[in-house]
């Protein structure tokens, strides 16, 4: 049986400290397939792919590449098995031309020098082969995006790859580049070579794969023939977990008389046409997949990034935020997704944390307050329930949730009206996150705030929301009412784009 | 937690290498105790104390400034050409110059923040700039005639006290007061540690860069009134590689270069240390070219503590 697959996963299990990326998954691709890989974000996509491409090692489970068995890949061994993996960033170097990133890394040579004759003539042989047309002389710089990834493909072929991984390949290009990336596709399966298409764009794979394999949770769950099925039972098996989680029961709170933040037609930094409005006491769920432009428009409500056109309404007044500052002082905050990076300042004291965003306030002549300040560091502690032995500890000795919370204080602190949450419980253990949640509820509930909140997570964005708006591709594609919520029709959203016509849900 | 330790421990062990310093300086020459010699120590140290306070908050921002050698030269000529050339009152002729200095510093600030020159070559090129600058000024020639009153700042007593040691003790305290009680000082640590976070939190990184490089300017400025006040003669080599003594003060005393962390005390820990070596090598007679090695060396390894310290926190 074994000989009809070019590449096998068996029983592939990945664990990291305290997650387990990938449960038992197999996958099996046959010689000549195009076999489409999908799954909501963090099914375990990108770590499976990395387990084929020697980046990650798995921790238990074989890869079977042409009949011979390996425990675990190396990128050399990778490429000598005729792996080749096509990612969303190239790895091109943009000075040098077509021809030379072909043969990068491996140049054609005449004693020392390089031979960039021969480079070139081998270079327009294989873009012939794949019928595109690239003068091999051109900078990678001057070709376009489309034309980029044509090269990679190139270079991978040249390479003599078997298998090609591709991943999110669509997503960086133009329909019409779209277009002429899938001929490339299709011509390449009839030369026998098996690609791993992993899109979050269903049309796509119903345009292109023979079969598709489903991941959720880092669990495989079934493998359909793409013909024989239904868009409705792919997104049904993405999405079809058991919400088990439970959430603290919060009270209607909801002051719809009083809009806090009101976006009309507000375009930039990627999105287009958003038009959104929170209330007081309200949670607005913002879903879609990684790349949706979520945490751009949160940048663009913040002021981190200046929106383009369009207006935004804060608390019945025309704003328009050209800094963080700027937004602070109007009463918006936002606790970014990456904790470590954007969020606590780590090699800072807890106290000093929390009063950062409010010092010139509480400063006079520019001489800091410390009665202030430290009255203030002690009411978060208490109110957020930050456990330390004192606020003179540095953050970066906090776990995640309490780093978090330091976030939230200090937010609290600045007197913030309007919360953005980008992935509020990311990296955070169960525990924690419920407290997160508790503390989410007493901002609306208690103290009339109005959140926003990004999240990737489908339970979390059901269990918390009032409201869910979803986004694909920079655009507002749906909006859904507490008693609308379902997994289903939040996904069939977030992949709408480009299938509009031909889905029903 | 152990992070912690380490950091306390290092800021504790910059003292003991001190000590440590001027116990085997003094077993090779019993001299080296001696008061008047370790109050002619400090008072050589009293312009690398100056300069150090604005070169810590640099630092301390992650940056670096090159600058504040050929500014302490530009400041030595310019005062004296201002007091000497057009005769101008002692007073305004210090007030003035001290303005500049700080000028001078906001260029650099301008550079770094407005534009986005890396602070290695931004300062780098103020630093050959103003180099010339002072020589035309100056046509090369030392310039000479300040009066006895000026003599004050560089040369003079209070008590057994030099005045630029007592110069340098207030810019400490200074130095100190603005890092740990004015919101600068805050600032300053969350630039270091995390611009990202810090933009985020509503710190204005970039008017914050403008000051730290115009504070460095006016404590160089102030530095190369000292110095002139101390030779009594402006001269166009006054300051020349003064920029590598004071970083050495300042990451010798902890302050991360890659910013972030550090404290006065350490600096003035540092300060002393390089007091003690230049003047215990110069009583143990030891050549002037060696002594650039073993300052050299100093440097590396501080630099270099450092940076295993930040390499232990990311693997």
């Amino acid at each position: 049986m074994s000989e009809e697959y070019v590449l096998q996963l068996q029983h592939i299990r990945k664990e990291y400290p305290g997650v387990i990326a990938l449960k038992d998954v197999t996958l099996e691709l046959k010689k000549g397939e195009i076999l489409a890989l999908i799954g909501e974000n963090g099914a375990g996509k990108s770590t499976l792919i990395k387990c084929c491409s020697g980046a990650v090692v798995p921790t238990s489970g074989t890869i079977v590449v042409g009949g011979t068995e390996f425990t675990s890949m190396t990128p050399q061994l990778a490429a000598e098995n005729g792996i080749a993996i096509i990612y969303q960033e190239f790895n091109n170097v943009k000075e040098l031309s077509a021809a030379e990133n072909l043969f990068l890394g491996r140049p054609i040579r005449k004693g020392i020098v390089v031979d960039k004759k021969a480079m070139e003539k081998e270079a327009a042989k294989a873009f012939e082969q794949l019928r595109i047309k690239i003068d091999p002389k051109t900078l990678m710089k001057d070709l376009t995006v489309g034309y980029q990834q044509m090269v990679e493909i190139a270079k991978a072929i040249q390479q003599d790859a078997k298998i090609l991984i591709m991943d999110e390949p669509s997503a960086p290009l133009t329909s019409a580049e779209v277009e002429s990336m899938f001929r490339v596709v299709e011509r390449l399966r009839k030369e026998g070579i098996s690609i791993v298409y992993i899109s979050h764009r269903l049309d796509e794979i119903y345009r292109l794969s023979d079969r598709i394999v489903v991941l959720r949770d880092g669990e495989y769950v079934k493998t359909l023939i793409t013909k024989d099925s239904q868009i409705q039972e792919l997104i049904q098996l993405m999405v079809g977990r058991e919400l088990t989680e439970t959430y603290p029961p919060r009270g209607s709170c909801i002051d719809k008389s009083e809009v806090v933040l009101e976006l009309n037609d507000v375009f930039g930094n990627g999105d287009k046409n958003m038009n959104l409005k929170i209330h007081k006491g309200e949670i607005v769920g913002l879903g879609g997949l990684v790349g949706a432009g979520r945490t751009e428009l949160a940048e663009m409500i913040f002021g981190a990034v200046p929106k383009q056109s369009g207006q935004m309404i804060f608390k019945g007044r025309e704003v328009n935020p050209k800094s963080p500052r700027e937004a602070i002082d109007l009463g918006i905050a936002l606790v970014p997704e990456d904790r470590k990076r954007h969020g606590a300042m780590l090699g800072i004291s807890i106290k000093n944390n929390i009063n950062m965003p409010i010092y010139e306030k509480n400063s006079t002549l520019s001489v800091i307050n410390s009665k202030k300040e430290m009255e203030t560091a002690e009411k978060y502690q208490k109110s957020m329930a930050i456990k330390t032995p004192t606020l003179h500890q540095l953050v970066k000795n906090l776990s995640g949730g309490n780093q978090q919370k330091v976030i939230l204080g200090r937010w609290l602190a600045a007197d913030s009206e309007l919360i953005i949450f980008d992935e509020p419980t990311r990296g955070i253990d169960v525990g924690a996150k419920y407290e997160i949640y508790k503390l989410m509820n007493d901002l609306v509930e208690k103290e009339g705030k109005a959140i926003l909140m990004i999240s990737s997570e489908m339970e979390e964005l059901i269990g918390m929301s009032d409201r869910i708006v979803v986004l694909a591709e920079g655009e507002m594609t749906g909006e859904l009412q507490k008693e609308e919520f379902r997994q289903e029709t939040i996904m069939a959203y977030a992949s709408v784009t480009r299938m509009e016509e031909d889905q029903t849900v | 937690m152990k992070e912690k330790v380490v950091y306390q421990l290092k800021d504790k062990a910059i003292w003991v290498v001190f000590v440590v310093l001027v116990i085997a300086f003094t077993i090779a020459n019993p001299r080296f105790v001696n008061p008047n010699n370790l109050l002619t120590m400090l008072r050589q140290v009293s312009m690398y104390g100056i300069a150090s306070i604005g070169m810590t908050f640099v630092i301390l921002l992650g940056d670096i400034d090159l600058s504040t050698g050929s500014i302490i030269t530009f400041v030595n000529i310019f005062c004296a050409y201002l007091m000497v050339n057009m005769g101008m009152n002692m007073v305004l002729a210090i007030i003035i110059t001290l303005i500049v200095s700080t000028l001078i510093g906001t260029l650099n600030g301008f550079m770094v923040s407005t534009i986005g020159i890396p602070a290695l070559i931004a300062t780098f090129a103020t630093q050959t700039a103003f180099q010339g600058l002072a020589l035309i000024l100056c046509g090369g020639l030392p310039i000479n005639g300040f009066t006895e009153k000026f003599k004050i700042f560089g040369q003079g007593y209070v008590g057994i006290v030099p005045v630029p040691v007592i110069i340098m003790a207030v810019c400490f305290g200074v130095g100190a007061f603005i890092l740990n009680k004015t919101y600068f000082g805050r600032y300053f640590y969350a630039v270091g540690g995390n611009v990202e976070a810090a933009k985020l939190s509503g710190i204005r990184v970039g008017r914050i860069k403008y000051l730290v490089f115009a504070i460095s300017g006016f404590f160089a400025g102030l530095a190369g009134i000292v110095m002139l006040s101390r030779t009594n003669s402006g001269m166009s080599n006054a300051g020349q590689g003064y920029e590598f003594d004071v970083i050495t003060c300042v990451v010798l005393g902890g302050v991360s270069v890659n910013g972030g962390y550090g404290m006065i005390s350490g600096v003035v820990a540092g300060t002393f240390i390089i007091g003690a070596l230049k003047n215990g090598m110069v009583l143990m007679n030891i050549n002037s070219y060696v002594q650039s090695i073993v300052m050299g060396v100093v440097l590396a390894f501080a630099v270099g503590f450092d940076c295993l310290q930040k390499k232990k926190q990311t693997t």
